[in-house]
């Protein structure tokens, strides 16, 4: 077994919605061979550092990882000034970013270092973009939800024509295996919600797998943030490498990522 | 989770950004995940002027706490001040309820 890695990682340009063109952070093993794909959407703040650390650890463990800039029509200005000028216009229309985690996929399928194996992890309101995205987006092998809030809308006044629909009446539609991470002591999605999420996917006959910790809260993977509790989020980012091996590694990948 | 929630104002003023003074029209006011801070929600202000497309912004993030002591000192400085100089002219707000 070598113990030699190397990665590159960079901003390319990818095609989105409507053949929109855009950018996207991509890392991926430069050693020769075929790696699974995975998108990582980020969230509503905007494309940050944090995220893209994300990108370069899943190249690290031997995927090709992307995540597009969801925000790239509003200019090329920098990413959290893009980030507010999105929230003041009330977000992004669900149906765009879903055009846009398509056209991630499309450019991952399209490198000659894909596997054809895909899967998609998202983190806050990504995460909730990445249960639409297991519900709506056909060539998706395995989705990973990281306390994504709003999947449960309560109130119907929250739906509107950027997210006409809740992500949970979508779930009959899920076609692929989906890992929750969630924290306990998260105010959304609350553990009640996270309960009746599972009540759901449970009764619908779903492949998932839920994973909640005590002791921690919403976004509790980010060293950038107070939120951040390393023990759970070890544990967790253990959870998420187990489920995405288990569900799109090939025998070589498994070798690479050794 | 982050929310779709902004609390909107129209305001006559001036603000220092990355190309230095400019006029400023609106303040986007949100309680949310940061950006920048390591807090895990902050109280965040964007100053834009949309009149000229909103694309400079001036932003800060608060902590809740700090953001309440700032209103409470605003309040304070603005009793102060025109305790000392008396109030401005209607004007101003006239003029912000029209913009």
């Amino acid at each position: 077994m070598s113990h030699y890695r190397a990665l590159q990682a960079e901003t390319v340009k990818f095609r989105g919605h409507n053949g929109d063109q855009g950018e996207a952070y991509y890392a991926r093993p430069i050693a020769a061979g075929k790696y699974p794909g995975i998108v990582v959407i980020h969230h509503l703040p905007g494309w940050d550092e944090w995220i893209m650390e994300v990108v370069r650890k899943f190249a690290h463990h031997g995927y090709a990882a992307i995540s597009p800039h969801l925000y790239f029509r509003e200019g090329s200005e920098s990413p959290d000034d893009l980030g507010a000028r999105v929230r003041a216009a009330g977000g992004v229309a669900d149906a765009q970013i879903m055009g846009d985690v398509a056209g991630a996929i499309a450019y991952l399928r399209s490198q000659p270092n894909a596997t054809g194996k895909i899967g998609v992890i998202g983190f806050c309101s990504g995460g909730r973009h990445c249960y639409l995205a297991a519900c709506t987006l056909s060539g998706i092998d395995a989705a990973v939800d990281c306390w994504g809030g709003n999947v449960i809308v309560d109130n119907p006044k929250d739906l509107n024509d950027k997210r006409p629909v809740a992500p949970i009446d979508l779930t009959e539609k899920m076609n692929c295996p989906l890992l929750g991470i969630f924290g306990n002591d998260d105010a959304n999605p609350t553990a009640d919600q996270v309960n009746r999420t599972e009540a759901v996917l449970k009764r619908l006959g779903k492949n998932y797998e839920f994973h909640r910790y005590n002791g921690a809260g919403h976004a509790f993977f980010n060293a950038f943030r107070d939120a951040y509790r390393p023990e759970q989020a070890l544990d967790g980012w253990k959870k998420v490498f187990a489920f995405l091996a288990r569900h799109l590694a090939t025998a070589a990948t498994r070798v690479a990522a050794e | 989770m982050c929310s779709y929630i902004v609390e909107k104002t129209a305001l006559i003023g001036s603000a220092k950004g990355r190309k230095g003074w400019m006029r400023i029209d609106t303040a986007n006011v949100y309680f949310d995940h940061p950006y920048y801070s390591t807090l895990d929600h902050v109280l965040a202000i964007d100053f834009t002027n949309e009149g000229e497309g909103g694309r400079d912004r001036v932003a800060v993030e608060l902590s809740a706490d700090s953001a309440r002591t700032l209103v409470a000192r605003i309040l304070a400085a603005l009793a102060s001040g025109e305790a000392a100089h008396g109030r401005p002219a209607q004007a101003d707000a006239d003029s912000v309820a029209a913009a």
